[in-house]
């Protein structure tokens, strides 16, 4: 039987195997939208703005590993959505999003909302498609979908004219593409990774840094399995959080500018690094002159792009991570060498010293709340066991200093590309995927602002999401950088003009409460949680000056922090 | 170092510009590339001059892997290989000039493919240098008009780049 473009859309994404989407209507995908009314298979979420579409699917992928998928309208529609396209394309997010686009005839023609998608989304995908005839409809699907989740995981657009979505043809979804021009490695290479090995139980100080490759390759198992098996010290980056289970005493922290003081010292001073699913960015490595000098590297990533782009490793391993370390954890196994205890003992000698100056210490005194507190308090209330958002700044820097990940997915920031406005979207395609779980929002009452809209979301589709404002009336990051780096001169960072956020959220139909003293954190936090079938919008007022700490200042080493 | 890349990548609307892209969005820079499609019409060949330390070519060339519509590449640097390059050159050729102009011509092994009673116009082929060279032997006031094909390069022997 013939079916037009638009019914194969609805039919190929069934078969994918996709259960709900993300978007927002317009002309160019008037045809989709009538397919998508016709059946109940898929779930259309309906979203307030297209950048919020894209980081609910986001969301939803980071949480749970499957495809996000989005479908938004042509001209505006998609560049409304290149924000969030640009965000999972920094963290590798497997999304597919599908844009309308201008008939045929009109491409190219400056016609009514028209513009070039695949132009403008080139450089922020992993790939992207224009569907010039219906015949291909299907097949099309089929790649970005296997293109997106294949490899290391990244976006796909497909660019969808508005008359290939009317015109019909025989529908058959492929069950497996193969492209001549894309052949993801799998397996690493067995010598490499019998060189890292020997290299590996020779380190007198052996540091694990690992990233979220982790997270993206369903890894945390086999990394867990390979540090305990070794001893070594592990230290996340800030997308790797929950790889390795925080609460365990080989984790010393996140590493980077706002690490800890232990895991950057640990860095500086190690002999033999593994990076594992990390990308050496200019965050973690601070300045890279003087980055790990005294380390031999090994460097496993699914990416080959990734290895010696910033800094030059002594074994690379290209391959699945998931699978070069369970074939490291087999061959330990199977040989009878371990590492040396006693150097490995004086190692972690070294190690609790540093630990030992509790870097992340903060004022608990204090008669304002300190947004340190509002963390710790969080990490308490919710058992430790709640999905978090955040957003960008300071906030996002003290959730992950201070909620302790012990599981994968559970930890959901937009570390790459670092766009304010990800954390409220993206907690909606979490709970969207996790109906029963408490999904908690950490922002500021900047990030907040920029995609507040997606509280009438929320409202349409009961998502009982709980939202940390840690306001300090400041775009904090900001305003600590210019204390620091411009004598405090504080151009345009005071957030004047605030909304009554409880009355805001009220008015969505939500829950708002205002906390401002440090007293009520605690109950305040227990309140929220309990109210379970709710939307809380929990306001603190917390105190306006404090600063991010630990930090590498710019053109600092790892070894150079500055701490409280 | 200066490395010729030749790449085969599926033939399709917008592969160009993502090798394009490429190389600006990361900075890199391209001195001369030319494509056209090859023996199978599913695919073109590319070739692209590029110059940059020994981690920079690395890079670019996986960079290039990475794209989706690369389907293979090789570095032509590698290995011994034949570099060629075509250009046509229009140069004001008048009265006793014409004999001078004719003679350089010659040296460098090129043909005169057109001719009026005020020009002639030059096709030679070489390596980039040799190109150079003949720009350097004339007369810089005469030169009308320049047009480089950018260079195009094969492997030598037995070393292919195919699928
Ligand atoms: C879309 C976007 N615009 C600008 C920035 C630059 N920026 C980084 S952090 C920050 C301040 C964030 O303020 P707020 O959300 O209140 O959080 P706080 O730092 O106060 O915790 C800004 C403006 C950004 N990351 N993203």
């Amino acid at each position: 039987m013939e079916l037009t473009g638009a019914e194969i859309f609805v039919h190929s994404l069934r078969d994918e195997g996709v259960d709900i989407i993300f978007g927002y209507p317009g002309g160019a995908v008037l045809h989709i939208y009538d397919a998508l009314y016709n059946q109940d298979k898929i779930q259309h979420i309906l979203t307030r703005h297209e950048q919020g579409a894209t980081h609910a699917a986001d969301g939803y992928a980071r949480s749970t590993g499957k495809p996000g998928v989005v479908l938004v309208t042509s001209g505006p529609g998609a560049t409304n959505a290149v924000t969030g396209i640009a965000t999972a394309y920094m963290d590798s997010v497997p999304l597919v999003v599908f844009t309308g686009q201008v008939p045929t005839h009109l491409i190219g023609n400056d016609a009514f909302q028209e513009a070039d998608n695949i132009g403008i989304t080139r450089p922020c995908v992993k790939h992207n498609f224009l569907v010039k005839d219906v015949r291909d409809l299907a097949e099309t699907i089929k790649k970005a979908f296997y293109v997106a989740t294949t490899g290391r995981p990244g976006p796909v657009v497909v660019d969808i004219p508005k008359d290939i979505t009317a015109q019909k043809t025989e529908y058959h979804y492929p069950d497996k593409v193969s492209m001549r021009s894309y052949n993801p490695v799998h397996v690493g290479h067995a010598g490499q990774i019998k060189r890292a090995i020997k290299l590996m139980l020779k380190a007198k100080r052996p540091m694990l840094y690992t990233g979220g490759g982790v997270i993206l390759g369903n890894a945390a198992g086999s990394l867990t399995e390979l540090a305990r098996l070794l001893g070594f010290p592990v230290t996340n980056t800030l997308m790797g959080l929950g790889a390795y289970p925080a609460t365990d005493r080989q984790f010393v922290g996140m590493l980077g500018m706002h690490g800890t003081y232990e895991a950057n010292m640990a860095m500086h001073h190690c002999d033999v690094l593994i990076a594992i699913g990390a990308r050496f960015d200019d965050r973690v490595t601070g300045n890279i002159e003087k980055f790990c000098p005294n380390a031999r590297i090994v460097h496993v990533d699914i990416d080959p792009s990734s290895i010696s782009k910033n800094v030059k490793v002594d074994v690379p391993i290209v391959g699945c991570v998931d699978n070069v370390l369970k074939a490291m954890v087999k061959l330990i196994k199977g040989s009878k060498q371990r590492p040396d205890e006693t150097t490995l003992k004086d190692w972690w000698q070294q190690i609790e010293d540093w630990r030992s100056k509790d870097c992340l210490k903060y004022d608990r005194d204090s008669d304002l709340i300190k947004p340190q507190y509002v963390l710790d308090t969080l990490y308490k209330v919710t058992n430790g066991d709640a999905f978090v958002t955040s957003d960008v700044g300071q906030h996002q820097m003290w959730a992950a200093q201070f909620y302790k990940f012990d599981k994968p997915r559970r930890w959901i920031n937009s570390g790459g590309l670092g766009t304010m406005g990800f954390g409220l979207p993206a907690a909606m395609g979490v709970q969207l995927a996790h109906r029963d779980e408490t999904v908690v929002c950490v922002t500021g009452e900047g990030s907040i602002q920029m995609c507040i809209q997606e509280l009438s979301t929320c409202n349409q589709y009961a998502l009982p999401l709980k939202i940390v404002n840690l306001n300090n009336r400041y775009l904090g990051m900001v305003r600590q950088w210019q204390e620091f780096f411009y004598q405090g001169r504080y151009a345009m960072s005071y957030m004047e003009s605030l909304p009554d956020f409880v009355k805001l959220a009220e008015s969505y139909g939500h829950v708002g409460m205002q906390i401002d003293k440090p007293g009520d954190v605690e109950s305040a936090l227990k309140e929220a949680m309990a109210l379970k079938d709710r939307l809380v919008f929990m306001d603190f007022i917390t105190d306006q000056a404090e600063n991010v700490y630990p930090m590498i200042p710019a053109g600092g080493g790892q070894n150079e922090m500055i701490l409280v | 170092m200066r490395h010729i890349i030749s790449i085969l990548m599926e033939n399709e609307a917008g592969a160009l510009s993502r090798v394009a892209g490429l190389f600006s969005a990361r900075g890199y820079n391209i001195e001369s590339l030319t494509v056209a499609p090859t023996e199978d019409p599913s695919l073109s060949r590319m070739t692209l001059v590029t110059r940059g330390t020994d981690e920079i070519i690395e890079q670019i060339t996986k960079q290039l892997n990475k794209l989706i519509d690369v389907v293979k590449l090789m570095d032509m640097t590698d290995g011994p290989h034949i570099e060629r390059e075509m250009m046509l050159t229009k140069v004001r050729a008048e009265a006793h000039g014409r004999e001078e102009l004719k003679r350089v011509s010659d040296i460098f092994r090129g043909r005169i493919i057109d001719v009026t009673d005020k020009t002639y116009t030059i096709e030679l082929t070489g390596t980039g240098d040799k190109l150079d060279a003949f720009l350097l032997a004339l007369d810089r006031a005469l030169i009308i008009e320049v047009v480089r094909s950018g260079v195009s390069g094969i492997a030598r022997g037995e070393r292919a780049l195919k699928l």
